[in-house]
């Protein structure tokens, strides 16, 4: 399940720079998670609650954004939504297809809660 | 915990070598994560509390691609050339390098790392033919990362100009997101799976530089068709080359052999 291993890569990195940003907890982590991207995110979810626990983002909501396989055709350059990788041209019916959009997997922003003001 | 020392591991990769039943390894740092106490949920609520958002734009697999590259760079200085090997457990990936080492091992220095969540079973297989071979376990891990790719490369005698197989975890979904710093990717299918297959896990076919279908010797008793599975494949990830071969009966080895070799004259 390599959806844990990447819950704890989530989390060290969030930890890594809430280090230089003063004391305060976690309340919610903005994720960029494309539909081609071989994420899970309902599993990531239930994985990233438990990595959380005893951490600074211990109780954190996860919101995340998916964006859609966008392709764009080689032969013709029309640009069109995917879903999946063997993506065919509606256009000239082309394979040859490059992915533009939907493999991002980002950590874009963490939300603190300051404490101590 | 640890079946060899009994130390606590939490589902942390060890290194092994076979036939040395005591010597291991074990892979921390980077893929453990240490918990803080948590010592924010006390007395603070006549504090005013300020919400402060943290821009990050971090791409989640960085630190695996970071160390990936370093990994690369030096089999780069050290001219080895590295090919990961992916599949579902059981297509065959190990019964090929049994047959294609002995065949390169004449022409270039041959050096394996295999990955596996327990036993050294692949290892030993490996260590038969007579060359260098490291077992990674990964334990609870399903795929092998650029940490343990790092540690193993310590611990296993590579001398340069020489040909590297990693044999990844057998695993069709997430061993494609971990870069191990690889030349290329060589995705193996056999004739027992389906030929429906690359559709089914796109990801996988469409990061491969290579798919070998493996266990053609079995076609004449399964509902398998090769001309399909490659058109598959190819509507995956039309840069996908092709190869088929039975790792039993040698046919098609020499086409992969040939591919190797014209893959180490490229560099
Ligand atoms: N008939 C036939 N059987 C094969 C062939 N190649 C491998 N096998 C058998 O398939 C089984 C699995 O082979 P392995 O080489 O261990 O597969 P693997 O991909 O290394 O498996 P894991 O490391 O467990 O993921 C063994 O019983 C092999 O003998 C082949 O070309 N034809
Ligand atoms: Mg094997
Ligand atoms: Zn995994
Ligand atoms: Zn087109
Ligand atoms: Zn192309
Ligand atoms: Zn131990």
């Amino acid at each position: 399940m390599h959806e844990m291993s990447i819950a704890l890569s989530i989390i060290e990195a969030i930890e890594a720079k809430a280090a230089g940003e003063g004391p305060g907890r976690v309340s919610e982590v903005e994720l960029l998670v494309g539909r081609l991207a071989g994420i899970e995110t309902e599993s990531l979810s239930f994985c990233f609650e438990a990595a959380a626990k005893g951490t600074i983002a211990e109780g954190a909501r996860l919101a995340i954004e998916e964006p859609q396989g966008v392709g764009l055709c080689s032969e013709c350059a029309t640009s069109f939504p995917v879903s999946f990788y063997y993506a065919e041209c509606p256009a000239c019916r082309s394979l040859r297809v490059q992915i533009v959009s939907g493999e991002e997997f980002k950590i874009k922003s963490f939300t603190i809660e300051e404490e101590g003001k | 915990m640890c079946d060899t020392c009994g130390c606590s591991t939490e589902g942390g990769a060890v290194l092994r070598k076979p036939g040395q039943s005591g010597y291991h390894v074990h892979l921390e740092g980077d893929a453990e994560h240490h918990h803080h106490g948590a010592g924010h949920d006390h007395e603070h609520h006549h504090h005013e509390a300020a919400s402060r958002k943290v821009l990050l734009e971090q791409d989640v697999l960085q630190k695996n691609n970071l160390l990936a590259e370093r990994n690369r760079g030096y089999f780069e200085a050290r001219n080895i050339f590295v090919l990961n090997l992916l599949s579902s457990p059981g297509s065959g990936k190990t019964t090929l390098l049994e047959k294609i080492i002995p065949v390169l091992k004449p022409f270039i220095p041959v050096a394996v790392i295999e990955g596996d969540q327990q036993t050294t079973n692949d290892a030993l297989r490996i260590q038969a033919l007579g060359v260098p071979v490291i077992q990674i376990n990964t334990g609870s891990g399903c795929h092998l990362d650029a940490q343990m790719v790092k540690g193993a490369l310590a611990e296993l005698d590579l001398v340069d100009n020489s040909l590297l197989f990693i044999e990844n975890v057998g695993n069709l979904v997430c061993p494609a997101l971990f870069d191990l710093g690889e030349a290329l990717k060589v995705v193996i299918i056999s004739v027992t799976e389906g030929d429906d297959k690359p559709l089914k896990y796109p990801t996988m076919f469409h990061e491969a530089n290579l798919c070998i279908l493996n266990k053609t010797d079995l076609l004449p008793y399964v509902e398998f068709d090769p001309v399909k599975c490659r058109q598959n494949a190819l509507r995956v990830n039309h840069h996908l080359e092709w190869l088929e071969v039975s790792a039993k009966t040698g046919e098609g080895l020499e086409e992969w052999k040939r591919w190797i070799e014209t893959r180490l004259q490229r560099r």
